[in-house]
C-alpha cells in the first residue's frame, strides 16, 4: 500500500501540473475510489463501449492520471467531469444527462411502456367484455329425440 | 377503435425505424468537436531537437497542429509527406505546423521522423494532456487555429493536399 502510494506520488511528480491555474492549489488527498467513480462515467474515447476506468488503454490511463491531478488540484468530482464534457462534448459522458434533448433518451422508453400497457390493458377490457353468449337451446323433450333417432335409422 | 388500433400499430414502429436509419447512416466516428471557434488550448512541450514548441509564440500566425503516432498506418503515413510539403510551401507566408506524437516510443517516433525527413517542429506529448485539451479521440487529427489563437477547423483522418491548401488559404486571406 505504502509503495503503491509512493508510486503514485513520483507519477504525478512526474505528469507535472496540467495547467498553470491548477498548479496553484496545494495537492491533496486523492481518494482512488473517487478516481474510479469519475473514471466509470467517462467514455473511453478510443475503445468500443468501455469506460474510462474499465479501459487498458494508454489513452484511459492518461485520463485516469488527469482526473487524479484535477482532483489532487482541489477540484469537485463535478468540475473534473466537466472538464472532460467542456473538451469532447457530452458524447463523452456514458449516461447521458437528463436535460435538454438527452433527457428524451430517459422519458422515451418509460413512455412508451406506459402506451404498451395502456393499449394491452384496453384490448385485455375488450376481450373480456364479450357480449353474453347465445341461451343454450331448450333440452330436447324425449318424444323429439325419439323421432329424431327414427328418422336417423331409416336413412339408408 | 378497432380502424383505428389497426394504424395505430404498424405507425407506432415508424419512429424505431426512423431512428435506426438515422444511426445506421451515420458515421460513429464523425463527432463535432465542442472546441471549433474557441481559443485553442496552449501548451508548452520539448521538441525532440530539445527546443522548447509553445503555441503562444506563434500567436499572429496560422497554425497546423497534427497528433500523429508512428505505429498510426496508413493515415499517418499517408499525411506525413503532405504536411512537410504544406509547411515548406507556407511557412514563408507565415503559415506554422507543429507535429505532436502521442501514445508513442521516443524511438520509433524519431524514426517515423527521420524516415519522412520532416523539418516542422514535432514533439512527444508524453502525458496525453495536450491531447486530452484539444479532445483527442485518435490519430491522426488536424487542428487548423487562425490568426487570433482560435481553432476553426479539426480534421479527423489523413490530411489531403486539398484541406491543407484550402483551410490554410483560407485562414490567411482572413485579417
Amino acid at each position: 500500500m505504502r509503495l503503491a502510494w509512493l508510486v503514485l506520488l513520483l507519477a504525478s511528480y512526474m505528469l507535472g501540473p496540467a495547467t498553470p491555474g491548477l498548479a496553484q492549489h496545494p495537492a491533496r488527498h486523492v481518494d482512488e475510489e473517487q478516481v474510479h467513480t469519475i473514471a466509470t462515467q467517462l467514455r473511453c474515447v478510443v475503445c468500443q463501449n468501455l469506460s474510462v476506468a474499465d479501459s487498458p488503454s494508454e489513452m484511459a490511463n492518461q485520463m485516469r492520471a488527469v482526473i487524479r491531478e484535477r482532483l489532487a488540484a482541489g477540484q469537485t468530482p463535478g468540475e473534473v467531469v466537466e472538464y472532460f464534457v467542456d473538451k469532447y462534448g457530452e458524447w463523452i459522458l456514458l449516461e447521458p444527462r437528463r436535460r435538454g434533448f438527452t433527457a428524451l433518451v430517459w422519458l422515451i422508453p418509460p413512455l412508451a411502456v406506459l402506451i404498451g400497457l395502456g393499449v394491452v390493458t384496453l384490448l385485455i377490457v375488450r376481450w373480456t367484455r364479450r357480449p353474453p353468449a347465445a341461451p343454450t337451446p331448450a333440452r330436447l323433450d324425449p318424444a323429439m329425440s325419439e323421432r329424431i333417432r327414427r328418422e336417423m335409422e331409416a336413412e339408408p | 377503435m378497432r380502424r383505428l388500433l389497426r394504424w395505430l400499430i404498424p405507425l407506432s414502429t415508424l419512429p424505431v425505424l426512423v431512428l435506426l436509419a438515422y444511426g445506421f447512416r451515420s458515421n460513429p466516428r464523425d463527432i463535432p468537436s465542442p472546441l471549433i471557434g474557441r481559443d485553442a488550448p496552449s501548451f508548452t512541450l520539448t521538441a525532440f531537437t530539445g527546443e522548447p514548441i509553445s503555441l503562444t509564440a506563434h500567436r499572429g500566425r496560422v497554425v497546423v497542429v497534427n497528433f500523429w503516432a508512428s505505429w498510426c498506418y496508413p493515415a499517418c503515413y499517408e499525411e506525413a509527406p503532405v504536411l512537410e510539403q504544406g509547411w515548406q510551401q507556407w511557412r514563408e507566408r507565415g503559415v506554422m505546423v507543429i507535429g505532436l506524437d502521442i501514445q508513442d516510443t521516443d524511438d520509433k517516433a524519431r524514426k517515423f521522423i527521420a524516415d519522412f525527413g520532416l523539418t516542422f517542429p514535432n514533439a512527444r506529448d508524453v502525458t496525453g494532456k495536450v491531447s486530452i485539451d484539444y479532445g483527442v479521440f485518435g490519430v491522426p487529427e488536424t487542428f487548423f487555429i487562425d490568426r487570433v489563437g482560435r481553432i476553426r477547423l479539426r480534421h479527423v483522418g489523413a490530411v489531403t493536399t486539398d484541406v491543407f491548401r484550402t483551410t490554410v488559404e483560407r485562414l490567411l486571406t482572413e485579417s
